[in-house]
């Protein structure tokens, strides 16, 4: 691993921005036309409601081998916020009592987490989908030398960040030596069949901006990125997905720091599409943080905002039907997810 | 007018249109169709733009392309690449008149 790659997180650098309740008010600071509830108003969606819960998005903590600049969470090695043992044994719990069909696990790094492994096999033995956020580098570590094979083993699909295919790019996000890193990571994993269309082992990617813009159309961009990986690193994938960055953590601050949050909240409250908003993930996903605390999605989780206080806020009150009629908790930085062909851990929404 | 470029006037070009309106329909229906995917991708056509912005030197144009060259999922080597493709046209294009120099100097040179 390159040396100077990791940067110290807000909460480390006691940023005000490492507060929930900080960046809440920030966001709200910021003039727009027209607020996120009075958006969801005029298409007809205020209330938000479920559609019907589909992904269980299990946020293990906040522990992470990077410290990507982007980063919605403040990953980074110096977090101690890990699942304890009572949430993850809730979490399988509950997955064996409902019929949620997919099961997504992210973090942080969450293949850190000691009960990785077995909340997978829990999953898959249930015959559930799983996903693994993995963020490539962490295949490469000595002690995950074996992390690989596990997930081909399991059929586990994986969603891998890499904003570009070429190095300054990833590098100026996510860290220096990550590129070359991340290219290996994904040439093991195509050798273990990840990428291959008959091979039952999918491996998508996801592009985030490296910057305050929005991201290009996904169909484009995956035809341009499947020839570039293949021309450049013989590499192979199935998708590719564009999420708009959230202001959130620290690209909230980096918005801050540089004059752009005006302008990037501007720029996405204008391309508000009422589309986009009617497929928003929340409607069909529900996160679960480190301590069992129930949210929307992972950006609420990291705003501090619950579920609806009626409706049990804890994996140990969890009660799926009361879920399912809830009204979804927003905020201006939702307009993360309906700008322009909208944004979701899948991808674009329309 | 204290000076002649603004970046606040950029959002304001619309405002062409108060007067000849229908020319400004005009034109901005053709430019909305000169941008459509076409043979060529939005991308490629915006690399393009943010080229010619600098050949002509529109500080509105160049702010405008280069957020859409990043929209589109263009990286800052690909835009450094198409504006050097630009300035050699513009520096080729000085260079090629030199032949209309070296006749002169045929004509009347000894």
């Amino acid at each position: 691993m390159s040396v100077g790659r990791i940067l110290p997180t807000l909460q480390k650098s006691g940023n005000e921005l490492s507060l929930a309740g900080a960046q809440r008010r920030r966001l709200g600071s910021v003039r727009l036309k027209a607020s996120f509830e009075e958006s969801l108003a005029a298409s007809s969606l205020f209330p938000l409601r479920p559609t019907r819960t589909e992904v269980l998005q299990v946020n293990v903590g906040k522990k992470c081998n990077q410290t990507c600049r982007h980063c919605h969470v403040d990953a980074g090695p110096d977090r101690t916020e890990v699942m304890p043992r009572a949430v993850v044994e809730r979490c399988m719990t509950i997955l064996s009592e409902t019929d949620i069909p997919t099961l997504d696990i992210t973090g942080g790094a969450p293949e850190l987490h000691p009960d990785f492994r077995e909340m997978v096999l829990h999953a898959r033995n249930l015959g559930r989908h799983v996903i693994d956020r993995c963020n490539l580098t962490i295949l490469l570590l000595p002690n995950y030398a074996s992390l690989a094979g596990f997930l081909a083993e399991q059929g586990v699909e994986i969603i891998s960040s890499l904003p570009h295919y070429r190095a300054a790019t990833t590098d100026a996000q996510r860290g220096k030596g990550v590129f070359d890193e991340s290219v290996e990571a994904l040439q093991r994993l195509n050798k273990l069949g990840y990428g291959d269309a008959n091979s039952g082992l999918v491996l998508n990617l996801v592009t985030n901006p490296v910057g305050a813009f929005l991201p290009a159309s996904q169909e484009s961009l995956q035809r341009n990125w499947k020839q570039q990986l293949s021309k450049r690193f013989g590499i192979r994938f199935n998708n590719l997905y564009t999420i708009t960055n959230m202001p959130i953590s620290r690209f909230l601050d980096w918005l801050e720091q540089t004059g752009n949050l005006e302008h990037y909240m501007t720029r996405l409250a204008n391309a508000y599409n009422p589309a986009a908003a009617e497929s928003v993930m929340c409607r069909n996903t529900l996160s679960i943080g480190w301590d069992g605390t129930l949210y929307d999605c992972d950006f609420n989780q990291m705003l501090e905002m619950p579920v609806d206080e009626s409706v049990g806020q804890s994996v140990f009150d969890f009660d799926l039907s009361a879920l399912n009629k809830r009204t979804i908790a927003v905020g201006p930085h939702c307009f993360g997810c309906t700008a322009g062909a909208g944004s979701s851990c899948g991808g674009a929404t329309i | 007018m204290g000076h002649y470029y603004d970046s606040k006037d950029l959002p304001r070009f619309a405002e062409i249109g108060d007067a000849a309106g229908p020319l400004w329909e005009k034109f901005n229906d053709w430019y909305g169709t000169v941008f459509n995917e076409g043979a060529l991708t939005k991308r490629e056509k915006a690399l393009i733009a943010l080229a010619v912005s600098h050949a002509v030197q529109c500080p509105y144009c160049i702010d405008a392309y280069s957020s859409e060259c990043l929209e589109q999922g263009s990286d800052p080597e690909e835009m450094t690449e198409a504006i050097h493709v630009a300035a050699a046209i513009r520096g080729g294009a000085s260079l090629m008149h030199g032949v209309q120099m070296r006749n002169k100097i045929a004509e009347l040179g000894m």
